[in-house]
């Protein structure tokens, strides 16, 4: 379990997401905000279904009943150079 | 601030199909696709389709991608194709940030949107699933058929739906030797015709067994694979090691809708049609309205019913933004007709349940 990852993107294992399910972390939000899970380039995309099916399997529940995380923009990273670059396009058409 | 009447997100097969449709009914589009050409996965698909003779049974996907791009040449007036560009993002005052490759972030204001984003692997959690030589099956065929890389030598595919034993078989086709194809499930989950095409060149087909463990020091080296129970837990002592050099995980595919969910869109997990999806009425618009959906981003299927939902959701999109042809209703029901006809037999009768817990009959858009 120490060996397995759940999330590539930052490097999170299937062990420390079964221990933090153990201490009662039994929300994708609660895990994410302690592990970084889902906030990597994929967004949850790899890690998702295999987190809420932990959280499932060790609460009783139905995969249909966990929540996955707020999904938020930008779904890729984008740089702030860009962002700033399109704010001062608009106020000039402005 | 980019204005267009209608914004389909996705080029491949849904999304080339909503826009056609939604062109041919007068309305104009911006189709907007991540990678640098058109085609979804349409363009790494080498083999021929079964499916329908309106949706091009018999014709490899690689080239149903060419007759499609064709297609929008007929209507280049009013399709406008924005390849290298990624939407990052739908908001609630309708607006719409993409970024083309790193070089331009900016702003679309559509009418309406046709979200055809189309589905992501899934991933399998097991010991050393992180070392070099571990990819999606997916993955491979892009690398061997859109980039002709050869992945490794030796192959454990694990999971025998159709893209495994596609996937498998073209592995062969390029050289690569196939050591085992792998299932969970007690039964071949795809079709048939695939499975005993790969049986015949001796691939061992394993229902009922799974990977327990990679092995491997920089990249991958060998695989223990073993046997599960009726409820997929491992049996102990049926361990066996395979020496493989690429491991394919073809666990399935999921709806890729974060930008729905994002936007608010009402979602539901289905697990017929592979994950969580959004609710929708009979002519594919969302929660959200003036926000459609087609293709696998609302429920896994196959590219010949994704065609079919896009032009759904085209012909639909269009007509409530005024562009309503004198046809509607017969497009509609034969689009309709042949949407059924696709899904006839157990596999489709397995989705027709999935779908009829996301559609809702009442109308909140009217």
């Amino acid at each position: 379990m120490e060996n397995t990852i759940v999330c590539r993107c930052s490097d999170v294992t299937l062990k420390q997401v079964r221990d933090l399910i153990a201490q009662g972390y039994v929300t994708f939000d609660e895990i994410k905000r302690i592990t970084r899970i889902g906030m990597g380039p994929c967004q949850g995309k790899t890690c998702g279904q295999i987190v809420q099916r932990e959280i499932a399997m060790a609460i009783g529940q139905k995969m249909s009943d966990v929540e996955f995380q707020t999904n938020r923009p930008p779904v890729v990273g984008v740089r702030l150079e860009l962002i700033a670059k399109e704010a001062r396009r608009n106020e000039e058409q402005r | 601030m980019k204005t267009t009447e209608l914004l389909v997100i996705g080029g491949g097969p849904a999304g080339l199909c909503a826009a056609l449709s939604a062109a041919e009914s007068g309305a104009s589009v911006t189709v907007v696709e991540r990678n640098n050409r058109l085609g979804g996965q349409l363009i790494k698909q080498t083999h021929m389709f079964f499916g329908s003779r309106e949706q091009y049974a018999s014709t490899r996907g690689i080239d149903i991608a060419k007759i499609l791009e064709a297609e929008l040449i007929k209507y280049s007036r009013q399709i406008e194709v924005l390849t290298d560009t990624a939407v990052l993002g739908l908001y609630e005052d309708g607006v719409v940030n993409a970024l083309y490759k790193e070089e331009d972030y900016f702003k679309i204001k559509p009418k309406a949107i046709v979200a055809a984003t189309g589905a992501y692997e899934k991933s399998l959690a097991f010991p050393n699933n992180d070392l070099p030589g571990i990819y999606g099956a997916g993955a491979v065929q892009t690398l061997m058929n859109v980039y002709g890389v050869k992945p490794g030598n030796n192959v454990l595919m694990v999971g025998a739906g159709n893209i495994g034993l596609i996937v498998s078989y073209q592995l062969m086709q390029a050289g690569v030797r196939v050591a085992a194809i792998l299932d969970a499930a007690p039964k071949i989950g795809g079709y048939l015709v695939h499975a005993s095409k790969i049986a015949r060149m001796g691939v061992p087909i394993l229902c009922s067994h799974t990977v327990k463990e990679a092995i491997g020091k920089d990249c991958l080296e060998k695989a223990v694979i073993c046997m599960v129970d009726e409820r997929f837990s491992p049996i102990p002592g049926t361990e066996k090691e395979l020496e493989v050099d690429v491991m394919c995980i073809s666990v399935g595919l999921t709806p890729l809708c974060e930008l729905l969910a994002m936007r608010g869109c009402e979602m539901k997990y289905v697990p017929q049609l592979s994950g969580s999806v959004p609710v929708r009425n009979e002519r594919y618009e969302t929660t959200i309205e003036n926000l459609f959906v087609a293709g696998d981003a609302s429920g896994i299927e196959e590219a010949s019913s994704a065609m079919v939902e896009g032009r759904l959701a085209g012909l639909c999109a269009a007509a409530k933004m005024g562009y309503k042809p004198a046809d509607f209703d017969e497009r509609f029901k034969g689009y309709a007709a042949q949407l059924k006809a696709l899904r006839s037999g157990p596999v489709g009768e397995h989705i027709l349940r999935g779908i009829e817990q996301i559609v809702s009959k009442e109308d909140r858009h009217v």
